[in-house]
């Protein structure tokens, strides 16, 4: 389902003859329906795997497998096709500003090509699901942090991914809030969905043993 | 608001839902103003084609099958016994199959003629004039040397004056007026290809994010280009609408003025029938489609220009 061999990422820095390195000789294999914790502090490379994941870049050495598809050899018109089939919850939220609560959560399904029939009950019994029932019409600037958290939510799951990766999803939920995330998550990996959550809720990952990955220095320094 | 209320406001996807926020990047006002100025020196630039064309044609078609044919002493008599000089040669051009008509200019005519130089008194001086024969060819590139050649030995000094010269120099400057027209007519479009781009550009830079989510999202490029130029398309079509009603007026304008000055307007003009307001019916064909063509160009700009800036995502 996702498979990383001996991958690593590079970014090109103005001014640096040498590129950067954030990423190194990573090698792991999540079977599909797994979740993982992706763990490590601030700087080791979490967000930067994340990147790779959802396909915002490409390793710069090294195979990426995703969903059966190896990134390297997929062709540009392949890559949408696939980034539907992955969700994502991002740290910054990423909602669009000129869209609705209820359009931001539906907007993966219209991209799909989703009937518009069929989008309207799903995507309203999703907000009702996080609580957010009664501001489907509400922009994301009247949200507060939770709530904006939770449409990013909402928009990530609606499309029902193969593979769902969250990066620091209970940031600014309370405890009732991030449980129920939780609650959501393994139900989805219960369905077969992949799940990759980055944290440094420690108390969160205690609370729900599972695999984890831990990055230090772009560098897995351990996994299980 | 009630939630009912909400929920059935909700279900309702607006008409031209604006996913990347467009409506306010791709702005209303600019971009149909440019394209209207664009599409109004279209109009324009086309106005002045047709006109070219259609001043050639005339000049081509009315003044290269005539001459003039100068008849000095027309009331002497001629080689030929009980005949005047006018007499004989007019016999012989009537009887030249190359000759169409052949019409002597009346006293009157030539005192209009002589107006401009002589004055009112053109008709009381005594001055000893040639007579004048209007002659029209039967094809305008008939052979005149034989006919000229018997004009003068009936009549000996009778000079017969062809206007195909001018005529071909005045139509070479038409075809030149036409292929500046056309020239203009490229150049607008060009500018209108760049307005568009331009446009196209700081719509993308200004929604950047929201195109990077939405790729994010899996959205194809095709479907972001579809965006763009659904929007630019709608914003050049009013553009080139605006400026095609702008020209409308002053192509009238300027068609009420050109009348005096020519049959232009005749029907029988090879353009076809002219319509109400003097506007040849090629302007009546073409101005309708200006707001088409810009937004044409508009769609395919877009298109272009989004695809083009979207390689650079992953």
């Amino acid at each position: 389902m996702v498979r990383f061999e001996h991958v690593g990422l590079s970014y090109a820095v103005p001014g640096r003859e040498r590129p950067a390195s954030v990423l190194h000789d990573l090698s792991f294999n999540i079977p599909e329906g797994g979740f993982r914790w992706l763990l490590g502090p601030s700087g080791a490379g979490k967000t930067s795997m994340l990147r790779l994941m959802y396909l915002a870049a490409r390793p710069s050495e090294g195979t990426l497998t995703l969903l059966g598809t190896e990134i390297a050899r997929a062709g540009r018109r392949q890559l949408p096709g696939l980034r539907r089939r992955i969700g994502v919850v991002f740290q910054d939220f990423r909602l669009l500003p000129h869209l609705s609560a209820f359009d931001n959560v539906a907007l993966p399904l219209r991209i799909g090509g989703r009937p518009e029939g069929q989008i309207r009950a799903d995507v309203a019994e999703m907000l009702r699901w996080v609580g957010l029932a009664g501001k489907l019409e509400s922009p994301p600037e009247t949200l507060s942090g939770g709530e904006q958290q939770r449409v990013a939510i909402a928009r990530a799951v609606i499309a029902r991914p193969r593979l769902l990766l969250a990066d620091e999803p209970t940031g600014n939920l309370d405890e009732a809030q991030a449980e129920r995330l939780m609650r959501l998550l393994h139900e989805l990996v219960r369905l077969g969905t992949t799940v990759v959550v980055a944290t440094h809720n420690e108390a969160l990952v205690a609370r729900h043993a599972a695999p984890a990955l831990r990055l230090d220095h772009g560098r897995l320094v351990a996994h299980g | 608001m009630g939630a009912s209320s909400r929920m059935a406001k909700a279900n309702l996807r607006p008409a031209g839902f604006d996913d990347l926020g467009l409506q306010r990047a791709l702005s209303d006002r600019l971009l149909p103003f440019l394209v209207a100025a664009m599409a109004f020196l279209a109009a324009l630039a086309l106005a002045g084609s047709v006109a070219a064309a259609a001043l050639a044609r005339h000049w081509q078609e009315g003044a290269e099958a005539v001459l003039t044919v100068q008849v000095p002493d027309p009331s002497s008599p001629s080689a030929r016994p009980g005949a005047s000089r006018l007499a004989q040669v007019l016999t012989l051009l009537r009887a030249d199959p190359a000759v169409a008509t052949a019409r002597p200019l009346s006293q009157a005519d030539l005192d209009q003629l002589l107006r401009p130089w002589l004055g009112a008194a053109a008709g009381r001086l005594a001055l000893p004039l040639p007579a004048v024969i209007a002659v029209h060819l039967a094809t305008p590139d008939a052979p005149l040397a034989a006919l000229s050649a018997s004009l003068e030995t009936a009549a000996p000094g009778t000079q017969v004056e062809s206007h195909g010269v001018w005529v071909r120099r005045l139509a070479a400057l038409a075809r030149s007026l036409q292929a500046c027209a056309a020239v203009a007519l490229l150049v607008v479009a060009a500018v209108a290809v760049a307005v568009v781009a331009v446009a196209t550009h700081a719509g993308i830079a200004a929604r950047r994010e929201a195109i990077e989510i939405v790729h994010g999202l899996g959205a194809s490029d095709g479907y972001m280009a579809a965006r763009f130029a659904g929007r630019a398309t709608r914003l050049a079509a009013i553009g080139g609408a605006a400026g095609a009603l702008a020209a409308l007026p002053v192509l009238l304008t300027l068609a009420g003025l050109a009348a005096p000055f020519g049959d232009l307007n005749a029907p029988s003009q090879a353009t076809g029938a002219f319509q109400p307001g003097g506007l040849p019916a090629l302007l009546w064909l073409a101005l309708p489609l200006l707001p088409a063509i810009a937004a044409a160009i508009g769609y395919l700009t877009a298109q272009v220009t989004v695809r083009s800036w979207l390689r650079r995502l992953p």
